[in-house]
């Protein structure tokens, strides 16, 4: 599974135009050749990525993984990408969704992918956590719970638990897990691309719900501004360092469980270190597909995400949803 | 009732007790090997007297202080967290099922819409499979001794204990609250033990608690085991009690009704405005509640937590006592309570004495026969008086009742008839 991390400019560039051929997407050169700088989201896609199964093909998903790490970053390889992201002797946590199950959740091949990833830049296993709510939800998405400390960690927040003081921001008082504020120096978050039928839907900004331990209160108004407020909690803020969203199966009804009438082989990762932007480019996804569908719009059904905007508000800046500030790099 | 199948839990054992270092739970596998617990209570001698001990230490402290006791300070962040226990999960009973296996939940007025493997607002109602359950039937985080009289229920069976309990969670998320760390938590962020209906109330009629209070948190939300738990007591002669924000949907409520012998509800404000914003609830339902119980005869006590520049204001104050006099009656006990920094509202000052004072001349004026002063050890309006002759027909200082001037329901002096549930 492991590849060359160390191609040329040359390599790299034809990687990306391959990948955006196959993508069948119009290629636009990354944001970082352009002379204006907008926040990027990078949508990796590869229509082959399985094959002729429903398994995936490990070797173009790190393709995927690696294209979309160079174009973020703006480097000739995915390792100075790696490096980017964590430094040797750093904890690194990765927040994945594993909600509802094996139909509908962060990919086991993608965090393993990222694992080998992350150990390539001098991140070692001991320093790797996978984490998310419970033990049972990690169990369920096909993870398996593992607390050897020489190794990689996977487990929930059930087995550390939770801050006993509030942290506090706008409408929220929360306590953070402990895996966020006592382990984990950075965190990549990694949400899947989903309908939500509270919230409107779920990526990155209402991942880190996750980290707190009452996300059930905060469900209220289609989660604005409670979605918002909890991403500025300081731990989460200061930590989360890069969000890649699993957008390989996607659903655009009947979140956040698993309905596969829903879903499709979106066949992608939308990667940013924004969330803002992130989450807006995915909902537009979405919606574009209900439209495909025939289907109402989040808004006509009243449960239109419209925390993202609050996200984006001059109290929060938590990045922007403004189109014209986006630049969305399909490779 | 019928309790979960046990395929849903997979038969994993329950231990919640003992906190650990966190490198410990780290380093061990598997995670399920924690430190003994209390799940055999009330099965010998000695684990009985070891609850006690704990039920009862608190309560000392109780008397004189506003806190719920040690328990619910050693809530979060207990370390390792169970693994399920069949015993506590019962299907919820009022509920109906919707496509795409989602649920509504019918106990309370926000209906939540609840899909698989998802919990309600509550944080202890979870949809398993397109069936609701409630996750803390006999899941018991709190249990104190207190006088009836820290409730408050200040005209029923004065100067008497009650066995107070309380599960995690809550169904809505007052800014105030002075118990978050278990309304606010899930019965799996807690430290619980188990203690079924019947256990209960032996526990109660051996404490010499005429009474079993479900209290603390919010008791809507523990609905099952409370309906249980009050027919145990009953069977024993034990009352029950129930300390509530009255957010609460009619059928439920009306079958409650049936199985309990009191409820005190905490009514916070008289507008929406603060209930939407301090509460996260609706004042609507809740009004809606306290006429219900007063047609089905159901003893009532109300409380109102007063907020300075939140909900103190001398037209809200007399809004509330011409709605209780015009639809609960004069006789019905209002308590304003004072409030302290807690939670999220830690930037507002204790609520003056002058305030609460007025907030009690409005209400003796609106023609209210029995208003008091709550969170104030020793202020006269601690007392019960004679609606016609004025004398002091129930001392009180704190929860203590210093002087009892009742015979039969009257006025000793007078005769007036004093309205309540006297021995």
């Amino acid at each position: 599974m492991r590849q060359g991390l160390e191609p040329n400019r040359r390599e790299f560039l034809k990687t990306c135009a391959a990948g955006a051929m196959l993508a069948g997407g119009t290629y636009r050169l990354p944001a970082f050749f352009s002379t204006r700088e907008k926040t990027k989201v990078v949508n990796s896609r590869d229509p082959l990525l399985r094959g002729v199964g429903s398994s995936f093909d490990s070797g173009r998903l790190l393709k995927m993984l690696d294209r979309a790490m160079q174009v973020l970053y703006a480097t000739d390889s995915p390792l100075a990408a790696w490096k980017k992201v964590a430094r040797p002797g750093e904890v690194v946590g990765l927040k994945v969704n594993g909600l509802a199950g094996r139909g509908i959740s962060t990919s086991v091949l993608l965090v393993q992918l990222l694992c080998a990833r992350l150990q390539d830049a001098g991140i070692p296993q001991r320093d790797i956590i996978i984490w998310d709510r419970l033990n049972a939800d990690l169990e369920s998405a096909g993870f398996r719970i593992a607390t050897r400390p020489d190794r990689i960690r996977c487990f929930g927040n059930d087995m550390l638990g939770y801050e006993e003081e509030l942290a506090t921001y706008g409408s929220v008082g929360s306590c953070l897990a402990k895996t966020l504020t006592r382990v984990c120096d950075a965190v990549i978050n990694l949400p899947v691309l989903k309908d939500h039928g509270i919230a409107g839907v779920t990526m990155a900004l209402k991942n880190l719900f996750g980290a707190i331990h009452n996300p059930n209160k905060y469900h209220l108004n289609v989660g604005d501004p409670y979605v918002a407020d909890v991403n500025m909690l300081p731990p989460i803020r200061q930590k989360v360092r890069l969000h890649i969203c699993d957008a390989t199966t996607a659903q655009y009804e009947g979140g956040p469980s698993y309905m596969p009438q829903w879903t499709w082989p979106y066949n992608a990762l939308l990667m940013s270190r924004d969330p803002v932007a992130l989450d807006y480019v995915g909902w537009q996804i979405l919606e574009q597909k209900r439209a495909e569908k025939g289907m109402k719009s989040l808004r006509a059904l009243g449960r239109s995400p419209d925390y993202i905007a609050t996200a984006a508000d001059p109290k929060h800046r938590l990045g922007t949803n403004d189109p014209n500030q986006i630049e969305v790099a399909e490779v | 009732m019928s309790k979960a199948p046990n395929a849903l839990t997979g038969g994993a054992s329950f231990s919640s007790h003992g906190i650990r270092r966190e490198q410990d739970i780290i380093d061990a596998l598997p995670c399920d090997s924690v430190l003994p617990s209390l799940t055999s209570l009330g099965t010998t001698e000695h684990d009985r007297r070891t609850f006690l001990k704990l039920a009862s230490v608190p309560c000392l402290t109780a008397c004189v202080g506003s806190s719920v006791g040690a328990w619910p300070s050693l809530a979060l962040g207990a370390a390792p967290v169970p693994a399920e226990d069949s015993r506590f999960i019962a299907e919820a009973q009022f509920y109906e099922k919707l496509p795409n296996k989602k649920t509504r939940c019918k106990l309370c007025p926000r209906e939540c819409v609840i899909d698989d493997r998802e919990r309600g607002y509550c944080g202890v109602r979870e949809n398993r499979g397109g069936s609701y359950y409630t996750l803390v039937h006999s899941r018991v985080c709190a249990a104190h001794i207190d006088p009836i009289e820290k409730k408050p229920f200040f005209h029923f069976y004065p100067g008497t204990l009650a066995f107070s309990v309380a599960t995690a969670g809550c169904n809505v998320n007052c800014k105030f609250c002075q118990n978050w760390d278990i309304s606010q938590s899930r019965p799996e962020q807690v430290r619980n033990t188990y203690l079924p209906p019947k256990d209960l109330a032996s526990l109660a009629q051996q404490n010499r608690c005429p009474s079993i209070a479900y209290t603390y948190s919010e008791p809507v939300v523990f609905y099952e085991y409370m309906r249980e738990a009050a027919d145990a007591g009953h069977a024993l002669g034990i009352k029950s009690v129930v300390v509530t924000g009255g957010y609460i949907q009619q059928d439920p409520l009306k079958k409650l009704c049936q199985g309990v012998d009191a409820i005190k509800v905490d009514l916070k404000a008289f507008s929406e405005k603060y209930f939407k914003e301090v509460v996260n609830g609706e004042l609507k339902p809740v009004l809606e509640a306290l006429v219900t119980m007063r047609k089905l005869g159901m003893w009532s006590e109300i409380v109102y937590l007063v907020v300075p520049t939140l909900n103190d204001s001398d037209a809200e104050f007399r809004a509330l006592a011409q709605w209780v006099k015009s639809n609960l009656g004069v006789e019905v006990p209002l308590h304003f309570s004072r409030f302290y920094p807690q939670y999220l509202l830690k930037n507002l000052p204790p609520t003056p004495l002058e305030t609460l004072e007025r907030a009690k001349a409005i209400a003796d004026a609106e023609g209210i026969h029995y208003v008091y002063l709550g969170n104030i050890p020793g202020h006269p309006a601690e007392s019960t008086y004679c609606p016609k002759c004025r004398r002091v027909v129930i001392g009180r200082i704190g929860f203590t009742v210093t002087e009892m001037h009742l015979r039969k329901g009257k006025c000793e002096y007078c005769q007036q008839t004093i309205a309540g549930v006297w021995q």
